[in-house]
């Protein structure tokens, strides 16, 4: 075990993953040469040559058509879309070619990559540099769709995203990748001492569709994910109130069972995300724990998320679900 | 000055030449079997211009084969050229007629363009890797695919390959190196730079041939692909079909240019246009092509010049938008008659030669079809089991969907 940002952990991951199979490769804008903008790839093509990490370019679409070629041509491919916001030039290669080819070709051809993108918002990147479009991909058939955390899940989580035969889009919450967030700015801790930043440098895996149960607690059952994990752990610290809370990791498919046994412990529930309210993949979350989960319920499910607004810049901190908006909600899902 | 004090110019609205109620007309060709030479496997683009605004062509216009981009092949591979482009006339008049009585429900046939695919798949290896369009059928003559299983396919029945799931024509065939034909327009171009590139990391000698219509050039597919194509010195063949209409846009409102084939050379990639109902010319070229994709040269791009004789699909009239024989003033002709004439100028072939072939492959298509519908027709099934919805959406089936399969199960009328 060593200590590692979550910078270091995802570099990690894709270090072991080039060292285990030669089928792997990375590309995508500035990757290569420069080791990409938030240097998850520095060193890499250094380590194992131009034609296994490489630059590509500005085309996303064109990233996305290029690996999806090379998936169904045998190969492995890792590419990374610079920022969420703008992986939708390659919207769809993703959802009509990508997502579709194992089905359409009666199983003869699939597309075994992963799509990493650095999302979400706290790093003052105003509209295109702050989304976290994960509902986009959640809402299409035959992709798996992973939110990382920390530097341990998130190198755990993307070496079983590289193995795995179905495509993944693998979203990194930017604002973590230095240190986790808890909704101060004006206090931002490194991963320094924390104990999800203990990672192995050898190889590991954390299954797709397993959630973590980051704090344990009997009141009130929050589930987040992405940075949302950390400032939903400091609401709930605040808030006194003991409070199951789940760090979904894999959005599609989701862990039925680790929510549906929180849920039925604690009997209330608040769904935290930075992504717009409306059509939030907390919307698909509460319409299930309602039918799971219903006479269990003692009070309504509280959803705690980013505006149905564009992303704003300045004023992001309004934007972004904080401690006390969720502590608020918590305190809500507590009255009788 | 304010509106209306001076004569405006209008803004401009492209149109087709020709619409419903006009004659059409061509402009006469002036291009010659003889006008153009082969460049260097390693010619950069710029040597290509001539290739580009010219007109690559074998046959003449009395169906004589000059120049020296005649492949000189051998009679068996002419005839064989010839019995395939007639087989996929014959086999796709046979599923329009079944469309017609409901026996499909949807087709797309190749009228016009059969020499395309063959011809080109013919030039080729068999471990080079073909991503086609839904124009591009009659590859899977040439790469040996059972007729029967083509028009299960078709039907939707429980031999389909596809499972019904896609529409018809929808074809994929693995062990042909054929790959899954997807109905958005133009997104197989830029993969294939993929797949080409995947044959090169494995260091395979394989090249990759693709197609995209002159309507669907104008997506961004088509221009991602010839970029990366360029970028990485893909060992692949990119060719544009220009065949006139993209349903009922003409490539007038495809693109401002009336030539698509010079589009590749700001791209740094030589370019050829070719008489796309000259099958001689089309496999030379491609010929060439794959020669100078497997030295290491890169990609070629080809524009396809030809016009789309027959309607878009089973779904479309073409007498709504474009007027109803304007196929028969392409000074193109037709690509079996022209190879037909060509075979019969030098004694090669007679008529009654001809005729005994489409007897023959009529016989073929109809014995094909009678026992692809003994494993069901689209009137009366069987069809594939609805399992089949949700299989192969993931390598596994995760909870979600068995949830939703199992209530399906429920509500399925058997």
């Amino acid at each position: 075990m060593v200590e590692m940002n979550m910078v270091q952990s995802v570099n990690s991951a894709l270090d072991n993953m080039l060292d285990k199979d030669q089928d792997v490769l990375l590309f995508g804008e500035d990757i290569g040469y420069f080791g990409g903008v938030f240097r998850t790839s520095d060193g890499l093509q250094e380590k194992f040559g131009k034609h296994r990490v490489f630059d590509t370019p500005l085309s996303e679409g064109g990233i996305a058509a290029t690996a999806f070629g090379m998936g169904i041509n045998g190969l492995r491919p890792v590419v990374e879309i610079q920022f969420a916001d703008y992986i939708f030039p390659a919207y769809d290669q993703i959802v009509n070619e990508i997502a579709k080819v194992r089905h359409r070709s009666g199983g003869e051809f699939w597309c075994p990559i992963t799509i990493r993108t650095p999302a979400g918002g706290g790093i003052r990147g105003g509209h295109h540099h702050s989304q976290s479009p994960e509902s986009q991909f959640t809402h299409t058939p035959g992709l798996k769709v992973v939110y990382c955390s920390t530097p341990y899940n998130s190198k755990g989580l993307l070496i079983s995203s590289i193995e795995s035969n179905d495509p993944v889009i693998f979203f990194e919450p930017k604002r973590c990748y230095r240190g986790p967030f808890y909704g101060d700015p004006h206090n931002v801790p490194t991963w320094k001492n924390h104990s999800e930043a203990e990672v192995p440098e050898e190889y590991y895996k954390i299954p797709l569709g397993q959630g973590r149960l980051a704090l344990e607690g009997d009141n009130c059952t929050v589930i987040a994910w992405g940075t949302m994990v950390h400032v939903s752990e400091r609401a709930i610290i605040e808030s006194g109130i003991s409070c199951d809370l789940i760090d979904l990791q894999t959005l599609l498919p989701w862990d039925k069972d680790i929510i549906i046994k929180s849920v039925r412990k604690t009997g209330r529930c608040v769904i935290v995300h930075e992504a717009p309210k409306t059509s939030g993949f907390g919307s698909e979350l509460s319409a299930s724990i309602q039918e799971l989960c219903f006479y269990n319920l003692e009070s309504p499910i509280q959803r705690v998320a980013g505006w149905d607004t564009p992303f704003p810049h300045t004023t992001e901190w309004d934007y972004m679900p904080s401690t006390s908006r969720i502590i608020g909600a918590i305190k809500k899902t507590q009255e009788d | 000055m304010s509106r209306g004090e001076e004569e405006q110019i209008p803004l401009y609205i492209p149109d087709a030449p020709h619409r419903p109620g006009d004659s059409s007309s061509f402009e006469p060709w002036k291009w010659h079997p003889e006008d153009l030479k082969k460049p260097k496997f390693d010619c950069d683009a710029n040597e290509t211009y001539e290739h580009a605004v010219g007109l690559v062509r074998v046959l003449d216009d009395n169906g004589e084969a000059l120049g020296e981009w005649n492949p000189n092949l051998t009679l068996e591979e002419l005839k064989l050229g010839l019995e395939h482009m007639v087989r996929l006339r014959i086999f796709d008049d046979r599923m329009m007629k079944m469309q017609r009585t409901g026996k499909l429900s949807f087709y797309m046939q190749s009228f016009g363009e059969e020499g395309i695919a063959i011809a080109q798949t013919m030039a080729l290896n068999n471990e080079d890797w073909i991503f086609p369009t839904y124009r591009q059928p009659g590859a899977q003559f040439v790469r040996g695919r059972d007729m029967v299983s083509m028009i299960c396919h078709c039907i939707g029945n429980i031999e389909d390959n596809v499972k019904g799931r896609q529409m018809p024509v929808h074809y994929t065939y693995k062990k042909g190196r054929f790959i899954s034909i997807s109905s958005p327009v133009g997104t197989q171009f830029s993969q294939a730079v993929g797949v080409a590139l995947a044959s090169k990391y494995k260091n395979l000698n394989e090249v990759t041939i693709t197609w995209i219509g002159d309507g669907a050039s104008a997506e961004g597919d088509y221009h991602y692909g010839l970029n990366f194509a360029s970028v990485f010195k893909a060992p692949i063949i990119l060719n544009v079909v220009n065949n006139h209409w993209a349903i009922s846009t003409h490539y007038n409102i495809a693109s401002g240019s009336n030539n698509f084939a010079t589009r590749g050379l700001a791209y740094g990639i030589p370019c050829f246009r070719v008489d796309g109902n000259d099958f001689l010319a089309l496999y030379s070229v491609t010929k060439w092509a794959r020669e100078r994709a497997k030295m290491g040269f890169g990609a070629t791009h080809i524009e396809i010049l030809t016009y789309r004789a027959g309607a878009h699909s089973s779904s479309d009239d073409p007498s709504r938008y474009r007027p109803s024989n304007e196929h028969e003033y392409w000074p193109g002709g037709d690509p079996i008659l022209r190879l037909k004439e060509h075979l019969i100028k030098n004694s090669q072939w007679t008529e009654k030669e001809q005729e005994e072939l489409e007897e023959k492959i009529d016989e073929e298509v109809i014995t094909a079809y009678k026992e692809a519908v003994k494993y069901g027709d689209l009137a009366n099934g069987p069809y594939p089991s609805s399992d089949t919805i949700f299989t192969e959406v993931y390598e596994s089936v995760p909870w979600h969907l068995q949830e939703q399969w199992d209530e399906m199960k429920k509500w399925s009328v058997e």
